[in-house]
């Protein structure tokens, strides 16, 4: 299999710091002070130049959040939070206001550059497969430094901004759907989301339109202290067809940092969701110290007939990971779908799956979940799938396999199945094991390393839901998974 | 734990509270009984009754559905004991077998084979007795099962059941069946444990029968099967208590090395039931077998829960549990696997069926792994559905009237438990009971 030769060669070539994105940029950027409370939302509200009804929504949430518990409920375990000492708002000095890439600091651009991330258009245009092209609004810290192909993508219809400007440019669209599927009480880092999240990227495919190029994010946390609390909305109407990658790196530090988002997709009448997500925001070190707690509530709302939504992610980074990407299968015949590969290791914990919620009629849902525990980590695959008592001939198979390298790490299952309709079926299976030595000593045998017969089969492990990842991210993804198990076995 | 801070306290709780400043000073046990009483009394002021916050009871809500906690029964002479037990019915009449009888909680010697037991090297005792000698280390549990709640309100209130002691190497000659029986005429509460020492070497086939009742009682038992090495121990606990009796039983089972333990449970009566097994492995190279045959139907309620601990290397667990939900019944499967690190070699395999015969049927399933050590297989499955219409077609095409149809293809769903059983004596009275069951339906 060629895209295993080239795993295998990856991992050969890889230095020995494992984490290659835990540079720090400096740059000047502009804070609120320290801490939470009225006064800074209402500072981040007027940074963002926001109707009168977004503040009154935000001190509202901020209110409610007040009256909250943290959820204790997760396989994580981690020193309290203090919610005063982060920075809610931090922006590089130079990005206020929309801009066109010339005017983008150069310091920013070479960021994105080493990340991996051309921001210039004409690189991509330049590239070989004009098909493969994709729009990256890229955000740093708190704010949406720049959105690229947005004029390419004004000629089909496809509204693609940062979340602030949506706020100015289409407030009827944002007013319509913001927290319609996440509700701004759903959960208590929902909540504090809903009070304070400083941008995010928002995306309206119109009725019938399939979204001619890939649309993409990359969130970058810069700043020492900050919290990254942003907020994508995605909206695919009646026909409509979106696809959407995710990514996310912070450079290595010793603190932990807070990263709280919420996702909200909505799918009308026959509209069609892909979001994908490589997560591979700063694990901490080894002994466990600093990276970063990505608490994140991500759901989608198949809200019309015949629509789907599909969440693939591959969770790499993080020191903790709390998320459960979620479908509501509200309208009849609507499908979810959720693929995953956790890979944990070092003293990372994960806990993460999905919830499948069929409501409608001829709903079906499929979940793929591969857990792989390296080190002293923890792995959780958490889901539930219910089925309303009208959701009849709901259908759901869910697959969760957890692979454990090394003896001094966990994985756990812990589904919930609940069924309210008889003509509801419902299938779950789950395994766990460790590599087998007969298939170490068969890839030995062979003349591969230990490390690249691991690499190896882990791959085949992973198969299922690399093949459902966009090429581009494939390709990273099947890299990720071998830095982050480099030096699992020894 | 997930205890969310105390709301109000409900009737029921007010109830307990007054039930046990009543009955305190004549509960049976030496000094260090009464201070696990106490102890777990202090708990449940805490906590409360389980309720649906807290996550092993997320489907069963105790606190919501005990409404008023009955007294507990007076003691009664055989005689009147006696009738209440052959009012409840004999499921194991044509079994030869030895008899334990406890009525209303209260162990009754004068209708039990005590003697007949000893000579077969079986030491028989009444628990109000062994509490006064013994102490406190009757009222032990294994670790996963420390914090919960309905064992807890067993300890506090626990005034009588048995304590078995199977002497080393015995090999019992017939099943020694331990009847439960709740009176019918009066709503009462019990809190009866039983005590199951197997020695070394020993074997032995338990079947216990839960039955009678009426509305509004509430029988809360606790069986602790604690196996030696290499010994034996089949228990099969048929509940099939009435109508609007809540029933939580609960088994211990504690397992030294190369031990086999084969626990079944059959849940067809009670308006509401939570049955939860803990088994906890002590010792290398044991076996644990568990079967469940849910079977529910009305406004029913019935739970399945179970802890499997895999706490040294080199264990292996089943688990197979059959549910089938008919009418507005709610059936709730609650499985956990848990390998400790370092317990390498383990070999755990849970599976948990449902089917749904009607519209508005329930059923939720949780099946967990908490694995903490790399070299094991553990693996669960889990399935909910209803009846396939194409076997019903299939066998509709053949000749077979509809419900007939219906019927076979439950059986055939439930056969699959049943024949794992594998003791003659209990697969014909399980069939029984099910086949019962189905029948009446019309």
């Amino acid at each position: 299999m060629p895209a295993v030769q080239e795993t295998i060669d990856r991992v050969r070539s890889i230095d020995v710091d494992q984490y290659k994105y835990g540079f720090f940029t400096d740059i000047e950027s502009d804070k609120a002070p320290k801490g939470l409370n009225e006064d800074i939302i209402r500072f981040i509200s007027a940074k963002k130049e926001e109707p009168e009804w977004m503040l009154e929504w935000r001190l509202d949430a901020y209110r409610r959040w007040l009256t909250m518990t943290e959820p204790t409920w997760a396989r994580v375990e981690y020193p309290p939070i203090d919610f005063n000492d982060i920075y809610y708002y931090s922006a590089p000095k130079t990005a206020a206001g929309p801009k066109s890439l010339d005017e983008v600091d150069p310091e920013l651009l070479a960021t994105y550059e080493k990340l991996g991330i051309p921001l210039r258009e004409q690189e991509i245009l330049a590239g070989v497969e004009p098909k493969n092209r994709v729009a990256v609004d890229a955000v740093f810290d708190s704010v949406s430094v720049v959105t690229t192909f947005k004029e390419e993508l004004k000629k089909a219809g496809v509204i693609f901004c940062s979340i602030s400007e949506a706020m100015r440019e289409h407030p009827e669209l944002v007013r319509k759907y913001l927290g319609t599927v996440v509700p701004v009480t759903d959960n208590f880092y929902a909540t504090l989301n809903s009070a304070v999240f400083t941008d995010g990227s928002f995306v309206y495919v119109p009725e019938g339109v399939r979204c001619p190029m890939e649309l993409s994010t990359y969130f970058r946390i810069n700043e020492q202290n900050t919290g990254q609390f942003e907020r994508t909305l995605i909206i695919a109407d009646k026909g409509a067809y979106v696809s959407y990658l995710e990514g996310c790196t912070a450079p290595q530090r010793d603190e932990n940092q807070l990263h709280a988002a919420v996702v909200e997709l909505i799918a009308l009448d026959d509209a069609e969701i892909k979001y994908s997500t490589v997560q591979n925001w700063y694990p901490g070190d080894s002994e466990g110290k600093g990276g970063i707690y990505n608490f994140v509530t991500k759901r989608g709302d198949c809200r019309g007939k015949n629509s789907k939504i599909s969440w693939t992610q591959v969770e790499t980074g993080s020191a903790i990971t709390w998320k459960y990407p979620s479908c509501i299968l509200r309208g009849d015949n609507s499908r979810g779908e959720f693929y995953s590969i956790a890979v944990s290791n070092g003293c990372q914990q994960i806990d993460s799956g999905t919830k499948m919620m069929h409501l409608g009629k001829n709903t079906s849902s499929r979940i793929i979940s591969k857990g792989i525990s390296a080190g002293r980590s923890q792995n959780t695959y958490r889901g539930l799938v219910s089925a309303h008592r009208k959701a009849s001939n709901a259908r759901n198979f869910t697959q969760c396999d957890s692979l454990l390298i090394g003896q001094d790490c966990g994985a756990h299952t812990v589904p919930y199945i609940e069924s309210k309709n008889a003509t509801a079926v419902f299938e779950h299976e789950a395994t766990t094991s460790k590599i087998s030595d007969d298939q170490m000593f068969y890839c030995q045998q062979r003349g591969l390393s230990g490390e690249e017969a691991v690499a190896l089969i882990v791959n085949g492990f992973v198969k299922d839901v690399i093949q459902q990842l966009p090429m581009e991210f494939a390709v990273e993804a099947q890299k990720l998974i071998s830095i982050s198990l480099e030096g699992s076995v020894g | 734990m997930n205890m969310e801070p105390r709301g109000m306290e409900s009737h029921a709780e007010t109830e307990i509270a007054e039930l046990f400043d009543k009955l305190r000073q004549d509960l049976p046990g030496a000094a260090e009984v009464a201070r696990s009483r106490e102890a777990a009394f202090a708990a449940f002021r805490q906590n409360g009754l389980p309720h649906r916050r807290v996550e092993d009871w997320k489907y069963s809500d105790l606190r919501n559905r005990l409404k008023s906690v009955p007294a507990f029964a007076a003691p009664r002479d055989d005689a009147a004991a006696g009738a209440i037990v052959a009012a409840a019915g004999d499921v194991y009449a044509a079994v030869d077998r030895y008899r334990l009888v406890l009525v209303d909680g209260r162990f009754h010697a004068g209708l039990s084979d005590v003697a007949a037991l000893a000579s077969e090297g079986v030491v028989v005792r009444p628990l109000a007795e062994a509490l006064a000698e013994d102490g406190a280390d009757l009222f032990e549990v294994p670790e996963i099962a420390a914090d919960n709640a309905a064992i807890g309100l067993n300890a506090i209130f626990c005034g009588d059941g048995l304590v078995l002691t199977i002497a080393d190497n015995t090999r019992l000659s017939k099943p020694v069946e331990i009847v439960h029986a709740l009176s019918a005429d009066a709503a009462v509460s019990t809190a009866e444990r039983v005590v199951v020492k197997a020695g070394a070497g020993s074997e032995v086939t338990l079947l216990e029968t839960f039955v009678g009742g009426t509305e509004g009682s509430f029988a809360n038992s606790v069986s602790d099967f604690r196996v030696a090495t290499g010994a034996k121990l089949v228990a099969a606990r048929l509940q099939t208590e009435a109508a609007g009796t809540t029933h939580v039983g609960t088994a211990l089972v504690t397992q030294d090395a190369d031990s086999a333990v084969k626990l079944i449970g059959a849940g067809i009566g009670a308006g509401f039931a939570r049955h939860q097994s803990f088994v906890r492995f002590n010792g290398e190279n044991s076996r644990a077998d568990l079967l469940g045959i849910t079977m529910v139907r009305g406004g029913q309620h019935v739970d399945q829960t179970l802890v499997v601990d895999h706490a040294v290397p080199h264990c292996d667990s089943r688990e197979l549990f059959k549910t089938v939900v008919d009418d507005d019944a709610k059936g709730i499967f609650q499985g956990k696997i848990i390998v400790r690190p370092h317990a390498q070699k383990t070999d755990g395999q849970m599976m948990t069926q449902s089917l749904l015969l009607s519209e508005h049927a329930d059923m939720a399933l949780k099946p967990e792994l908490e694995i903490f050590a790399d070299d094991v297989q553990c693996a669960h499955g889990a399935t909910s559905g209803q009846i396939d219409e194409d076997l019903l077609f299939y066998l509709r095409a053949r000749g077979i009237p509809e419900a007939e149809a219906r019927t076979l293809l439950v059986l055939a769903f439930l056969s699959e438990a049943v024949e794992e059983i594998g003791d003659e004596v209990v697969v014909e009275a399980f069939e029984e009971r099910i086949r019962s069951w189905l029948s009446a339906k019309e």
